[in-house]
C-alpha cells in the first residue's frame, strides 16, 4: 500500500510533530475550556459570584451579632475595670455594654433568665463572673474579654511576675470570629461545587453536543483530555481561593490568615481533584447538562451542610460529626480551617490531604471504567 | 491502485431496525465515492462504521489497510471528518474553533487561519459559533475535517443548508481536494450533487446498497425517456402525443412534458412548428434510477 503521507511536502504534519501535537492538544483544549467557561455568565456566577455572596452576606451577618456588645452587669465597685484608662474603657465599651448595680441578687436573676450575659464583681484581688450555662458563647466570649482585662491590668500593675495567672487556653472556635470559620467553609463549598459542576458539565454536554465523538476521531488521547479539564478546574480553585481570602480580609470582614495558610493551595487541589472525579462520575451516569446539574447539586448542598462549610460543627451532635467524616468535603473544610485560621502546621493537614487524594484516586478510577464518548 | 476502503457485510441493527443490513463495497485511493439515499436509508450508520465511531454488529472494514475498531491513534490523522451533527467547542469563536482542532493534530494557527479562508469564513472569524448560521457552521465543519490534510475524508451531508452560491463553492473546493490526490466520501440526499461530483455512487436505502456504478452508467443502464418540456399552451397535448411513436404527455399548467426515447425527432418537429417557448430538455437522472429500483419516488423528506 502506498501512503500519501510518505510523499514530501505534501503533509502538513511531520512524524516527529506527535509529541508537540499532544501538548499542543493539551495547551488548545485547556484554552477552549477555559474560555468557554469565562465566558458563560452562568457558570461564572455560580462558581465564582455566589459562594462570594454568601460569604459577603453571612459575614456581614455575623460580624454584627459576633461583634454586638455583651450585656453585664457590674454589681458594685469592680476596680479593673474602673481604673482602666479611658482610651481602654472605649475599647472595653465597644465590646460590652455595662451596666451599674449594687443588687446582686437581681443581677443574679437576670442572668438566670438571660436577660444579661453576665454579672461581675470583684472580692479583694478576685474578679468574679457569674454566668449561665444556657448560653455557653456568649458566657464564654465575656469570659474572654475580662480575661484579657485582668491580664491587661495585671501587667500594668506589675510587669513581672503577674500577681495573677490564668492558664493560656487555646482559641475555640466557638470564639473564632465568624469571618474565620465562614472563609475556609465557604471556600471549601465554592471549590467543590465548581470543579463538579465543571467536570459534570463538560462531559455531559462535550458529550451531547458531539464533541466528544469528533474529539474521539482526533488523535487526541482520553488522559489529554482529562488533563485539561484538572488543570482549568485547579486554576480555577486557586482564583476561587485568592478572591475569597482577598474579600474576607477587607477591614469590613478582617479574616487574619495564620502562618501557614499556603498549606491551603495543596489542599484545594487535592479538593478540587476529589470533587472533579465525584463530578465526572455523575456526568457519566447524566444525559443532558439540566440532569447533571441536579445531580451535582444534589450532592454537593447537603454534603456542604453535613461538612460544616456552612457553620462549625463543633456542637453538632456526634451522629453528624460520623456522617461527615466520611465525606471528601469535611475533610477539606477541616483541612483549610486548620492552616488557614487555626494556625496547625502543614504536617497537621497530611491525613486530610491524603483522604482527598485518596477519594479522586478510587472514585476518578470508577468514573474512568464508566467513561463513555457517545450517548449511543 | 490500492483500496483506501474495503466493506465487507457490514450489519447493525438498533433494536428491531436494521439500519445497516449487509452492505459491501470497496472505495480506491484517490476516489470520489458517493453514497446516496432518503433519510433513515444509513447512510450515516455506514460511514459512522467505517470512521470507528461505531462497532458493527457483524463484518469487517479496512481503512487504509488498518481496522477502524477499537480506536487507533495512529490511523486517526490520516481521516478527515466532518459529521452529520456538527460538533464544536461552545462560545468558541470561528477562528478560535478551527485552531483548537487544528492544535489536535499539530496543525499550525497560520494553516488554521488558510483554511477559515478557504471556506470563505475569514470574515466571520470573531464571530461565536451559536451565532454563525446553519451554512456557515456547516462551512467551518468542513474546513476543521480538511485542515490536517487527511488522506481520506468523510463528509456527511456537507452541503446540507448552503445557499446554491456555497453550494458551488463547496463542490469546487471537494473536486479541488480530490484532485490532489485524496480520498473523498461523501453522502448526500441530492442526486445532482452526486451526479456532478462522484466518480461511483451507491444508491442505499433501507440499510442495503441497491447497486453501485458511476453516475453516468446506471442512469445510462436505465434506458430511461428524455423528458422534453416546453410552456403549457404552446402546443397542443394530442398534437404533442403525435410527435412521437412513445410519447407520454403530461401537462401541469405550467409546462407540458413530452417523455420520449427519440428526443431528436421529438425536438426538430417542435422546432418545426416554432413551439420552443419556455424549453428544457432534461435526460433520465439519478431520481429515475431510484424509482426504478425502489418503484418508490426519490423524496429526500421521506
Ligand atoms: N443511535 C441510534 N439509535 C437507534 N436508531 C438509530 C440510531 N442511529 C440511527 N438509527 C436508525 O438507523 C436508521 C439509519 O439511520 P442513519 O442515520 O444511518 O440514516 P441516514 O441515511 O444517515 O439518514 P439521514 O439522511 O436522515 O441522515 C434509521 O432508521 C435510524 O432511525
Ligand atoms: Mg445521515
Amino acid at each position: 500500500m502506498t501512503s500519501k503521507l510518505d510523499t514530501p511536502g505534501r503533509s502538513v504534519r511531520t512524524p516527529a510533530g506527535a509529541r508537540e501535537a499532544t501538548v499542543a492538544g493539551l495547551g488548545s483544549l485547556s484554552r477552549a475550556m477555559a474560555l468557554g467557561f469565562v465566558r458563560d455568565r452562568t457558570a461564572m456566577f455560580f462558581t465564582i459570584l455566589f459562594p462570594l455572596m454568601f460569604l459577603v452576606i453571612f459575614g456581614l451577618l455575623f460580624r454584627d451579632s459576633g461583634t454586638s456588645r455583651s450585656e453585664i452587669i457590674q454589681v458594685g465597685p469592680v476596680p479593673v475595670l474602673d481604673a482602666l484608662p479611658a482610651e481602654a474603657r472605649a475599647g472595653v465599651d465597644e465590646v460590652l455594654d455595662i451596666e451599674q448595680s449594687d443588687d446582686l441578687d437581681a443581677a443574679l436573676e437576670k442572668v438566670r433568665t438571660g436577660d444579661v450575659d453576665a454579672a461581675v464583681e470583684q472580692r479583694g484581688n478576685t474578679v468574679v463572673v457569674h454566668y449561665s450555662a444556657a448560653d455557653p458563647v456568649s458566657a464564654s466570649t465575656v469570659q474572654a474579654i475580662l480575661r484579657e482585662i485582668v491580664q491587661a491590668a495585671n501587667l500594668a500593675a506589675n510587669p513581672t511576675p503577674p500577681r495573677f495567672t490564668f492558664e493560656a487556653q487555646q482559641v475555640e472556635d466557638a470564639s473564632l470570629k465568624p469571618i474565620q470559620y465562614l472563609t475556609p467553609g465557604l471556600l471549601g463549598w465554592a471549590v467543590a461545587t465548581g470543579a463538579m459542576f465543571g467536570a459534570a458539565l463538560t462531559l455531559v454536554t462535550w458529550r451531547q453536543k458531539k464533541i466528544l465523538r469528533r474529539l474521539r476521531l482526533s488523535p487526541v488521547s482520553t488522559p489529554i483530555v482529562s488533563g485539561a479539564r484538572i488543570g482549568v478546574s485547579i486554576v480555577i480553585a486557586l482564583v476561587q481561593g485568592a478572591i475569597f481570602v482577598a474579600v474576607a480580609s477587607l477591614p469590613v470582614f478582617g479574616l487574619r490568615l495564620s502562618a501557614y495558610w499556603w498549606m491551603a493551595i495543596p489542599l484545594l487541589i487535592a479538593g478540587t481533584l476529589a470533587f472533579l472525579a465525584i463530578g465526572q462520575l455523575a456526568g457519566s451516569f447524566t444525559k443532558t447538562p439540566e440532569a447533571a446539574s441536579a445531580v451535582a447539586n444534589l450532592i454537593v448542598l447537603p454534603m456542604a451542610f453535613l461538612s460544616g462549610a456552612f457553620f462549625p460543627l463543633q456542637n453538632a451532635p456526634s451522629w453528624l460529626n460520623t456522617i461527615s467524616s466520611v465525606l471528601p468535603l469535611r475533610h477539606l473544610v477541616d483541612g483549610l480551617l486548620d492552616v488557614m485560621v487555626r494556625g496547625q502546621g502543614p504536617a497537621a493537614v497530611l491525613p486530610e490531604l491524603g483522604i482527598l487524594l485518596g477519594f479522586a484516586v478510587v472514585v476518578g478510577a470508577i468514573a474512568v471504567a464508566l467513561f463513555r464518548w457517545d450517548d449511543a | 491502485m490500492s483500496e483506501a476502503i474495503i466493506v465487507r457485510d457490514i450489519r447493525k441493527s438498533y433494536g428491531q431496525t436494521r439500519a445497516v443490513d449487509g452492505v459491501s463495497f470497496e472505495v480506491t485511493e484517490g476516489e470520489f465515492f458517493g453514497i446516496l439515499g432518503p433519510n433513515g436509508a444509513g447512510k450515516t450508520t455506514t460511514l459512522e462504521i467505517i470512521e470507528g465511531l461505531r462497532k458493527p454488529d457483524g463484518g469487517e472494514v479496512q481503512l487504509l489497510g488498518m481496522s477502524p475498531w477499537p480506536r487507533h491513534t495512529s490511523l486517526l490523522p490520516r481521516i478527515g471528518v466532518q459529521l452529520q451533527a456538527s460538533s464544536f467547542f461552545e462560545r468558541l469563536t470561528a477562528r478560535e474553533q478551527i485552531r483548537t482542532w487544528a492544535s489536535l493534530y499539530g496543525v499550525s494557527t497560520r494553516r488554521a487561519d488558510e483554511m477559515l479562508e478557504l471556506v470563505g469564513l475569514t470574515d466571520k472569524a470573531n464571530t461565536r459559533i451559536e451565532k454563525l448560521s446553519g451554512g456557515q457552521a456547516q462551512r467551518l465543519s468542513i474546513a476543521c475535517a480538511l485542515a490536517h490534510d487527511p488522506e481520506v475524508v468523510f463528509l456527511d451531508e456537507p452541503t446540507s443548508g448552503l445557499d446554491p452560491q456555497a453550494r458551488r463553492n463547496l463542490w469546487d473546493l471537494l473536486r479541488e481536494i480530490n484532485r490532489q490526490g485524496r480520498t473523498v466520501v461523501l453522502t448526500t440526499h441530492y442526486l445532482d450533487e452526486a451526479e456532478a461530483l462522484c466518480e461511483r455512487v451507491a444508491i442505499m436505502d433501507r440499510g442495503k446498497i441497491l447497486q453501485i456504478g458511476p453516475p453516468a452508467a446506471l442512469v445510462r443502464g436505465l434506458d430511461a425517456p428524455t423528458r422534453i418540456s416546453v410552456e403549457s399552451g404552446t402546443i397542443a397535448a394530442h398534437d404533442a402525443r403525435a410527435l412521437a411513436g412513445d410519447a407520454e404527455i403530461s401537462d401541469d399548467g405550467v409546462s407540458l412534458t413530452i417523455a420520449t426515447r427519440d428526443p431528436a425527432r421529438v425536438l426538430a418537429a417542435l422546432a418545426e412548428r416554432s413551439a420552443l417557448r419556455g424549453l428544457s430538455v432534461r435526460g433520465a437522472t439519478l431520481e429515475d434510477v431510484f424509482l426504478n429500483l425502489t418503484g418508490r419516488e426519490y423524496r429526500d423528506d421521506d
